[in-house]
């Protein structure tokens, strides 16, 4: 579980995030919707560390990270898988080489145990026949794959995805999002996904928070979603004329 | 940011750098892999220039010096001393800004850009040691071997030139080059050499590690990279020589 206290984050005079208070669960896909713009990728950087944020605090089980000393943090990014919204896979590293990357660094494992590993994440995503391929041989969707392979090489307890299914056609959109959610009920990590696809938010959102200009201005469960008053709320989901008609079927309202 | 601001995150990222490494093994192939990649493939242009370069110090210096009262193997010795002392070491330097520096802020830049550097931070890679200190290392180590090269091929280029146009003889060179020859200049162009080189890594380094931005970014750093490293080296270069020649 992941606690977010009092967070805010400015960059020079522009404040970016203000007065963050969120719960991420364990075994449970977390998302953070919001427009473009609107500070999720920072609040995710904050979570994870590589922002400082100016207040607030951030609780691994419990811990806060900013009191940990360097080992200690070091300790908990082991701990932590991330999917990067442009996949961040290593241009000059073939598919296998990123994925046993993390292993090489940290895992006390012998080479071949590492490269079982890597197999094993690889073929748990369904990508293992283009091992030797390099990063810029692949599709988005493929990228997409191996960044999650990668993220969860060293069996992560935090699983963090930036916009997971940005760039993708829907139905890899939805292959990802599947393969986000089984991983995270098989393993049971704490995972926040970033998303403004409200096409995943139904799919696989179960406890999500909304951001806008910065601060929390919404949460709840995905059945509350289309039932709420919030007016920034119902501007961002029903943005696109299918969300509108998705509600009046289920609800008989529009 | 002022020029103070950039020197101290300079001076902390280079604390960074050289702060204790993951896995040294890693780091070890890495900088073999930077040898070549930075060192051995520079090794064709430092050649052919270097070559040029003594044939234009010799065809030069012979006919700006052309008078009885000089001796014929002024030529070689003249040719020999402006190689070690000055062209070798730093003209090769400033090519090696462009070519190396650039390549080495469009490498860590658009890393940075495209999220790779944050996805090294959070699996709790020391991001900077990992991509920095192995150019350091190997530019360090292989630059020296290549301002040797340099400081042959410019040589041998001006006894080529001289004997091929018929202005210096062969013996007179070959004497003149071998004239009052101090092996400390060689001491003193090999120091100049791993100074310019920890220079040419660490600067085009900082400049590509804090890129911000997409792409146009990266060709702003990668410009900016080899500009600083080449005032740089300039100004570091006039310090040095004062240092150690006088
Ligand atoms: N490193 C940074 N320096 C300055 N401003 C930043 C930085 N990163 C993000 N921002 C700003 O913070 C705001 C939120 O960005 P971001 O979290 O990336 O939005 P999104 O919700 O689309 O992920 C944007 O206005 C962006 O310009
Ligand atoms: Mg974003």
């Amino acid at each position: 579980m992941i606690e977010v206290k009092g967070l805010s984050k400015r960059f020079g005079t522009t404040q970016v995030l203000t007065d963050i208070n969120a719960v991420f669960q364990k075994g449970k896909v977390n998302q953070i919707i919001g427009k473009s713009g609107s500070g999720k990728s920072v609040l995710a950087k904050c979570i994870v560390g590589l922002h400082v944020p100016e207040e607030g605090q951030v609780l691994y089980e419990g811990r806060s990270f900013h009191d940990m000393d360097r080992d200690e943090k070091k300790l908990i990014r082991q701990e932590i898988g991330m999917l990067f919204q442009g996949s961040a896979l290593f241009d000059s590293l073939t598919v296998l080489q990123n994925v046993l990357f993390p292993l090489q660094m940290f895992a006390t494992m012998s080479k071949s145990e590492m490269e079982d590993r890597a197999h094993t994440c690889l073929k748990r995503v369904n990508i293992l026949e283009k091992d030797h391929l390099f990063p810029a041989e692949l599709s988005g969707g493929m990228q997409k794959r191996v960044g999650i392979a990668r993220a969860i090489a060293m069996n992560p307890k935090y699983l963090f995805c930036d916009e997971p299914n940005s760039g993708l056609d829907p139905q890899t959109s939805i292959v990802i999002d599947d393969l986000i959610k089984e991983i995270t009920e098989e393993f049971g990590t704490t995972t926040i996904v970033i998303t403004h696809d409200m096409n995943s938010v139904m799919e696989t959102g179960e406890n999500i928070i909304f951001i806008h200009h910065g601060r929390k201005w919404w949460e709840g469960g995905k059945d509350d979603l289309l039932n709420s008053d919030n007016k920034e709320l119902n501007e961002f989901i029903f943005a696109g004329g299918l969300m509108r008609q998705v509600k009046k079927a289920m609800t008989g309202r529009s | 940011m002022g020029i103070i601001g950039h020197i101290g995150r300079y001076a902390l990222l280079l604390k960074e750098t050289f702060s204790r490494p993951e896995r040294a093994t890693i780091y070890w192939r890495r900088t073999l892999e930077e040898m070549d990649l930075l060192g051995l493939k520079s090794l064709g242009i430092v050649g052919l220039l270097s070559f040029f370069m003594g044939a234009v110090i010799t065809i030069q210096t012979k006919t700006n010096i052309d008078s009885p009262l000089i001796q014929a193997w002024v030529v070689g010795f003249a040719t020999r001393q402006s190689t070690i002392l000055e062209f070798s070491p730093t003209i090769i330097a400033l090519i090696l800004a462009g070519k190396v520096g650039s390549n080495i802020a469009a490498e860590i830049g658009s890393m940075r850009v495209k999220e790779q550097i944050d996805a090294l931070d959070i699996m709790g890679v020391n991001s900077a040691g990992y991509l920095i200190l192995p150019k350091i290392l190997a530019s360090m180590f292989i630059n020296p071997f290549l301002v040797m090269v340099s400081m042959f091929l410019s040589i041998f280029g001006g006894y080529i030139a001289g004997t091929a146009t018929g202005i210096v003889g062969s013996t007179d060179y070959l004497q003149g080059i071998q004239t009052n020859f101090i092996p400390y200049h060689i001491t003193y162009a090999l120091i100049k050499t791993v100074v310019f080189a920890f220079i040419i890594a660490t600067v085009s380094a900082y400049q590509g590690y804090y890129t911000q931005g997409g792409t146009r970014e990266v060709g702003i750093s990668s410009t900016k990279a080899v500009v600083y490293s080449n005032v740089v080296i300039l100004i570091v270069n006039y310090a040095l020589t004062q240092l150690l020649l006088i």
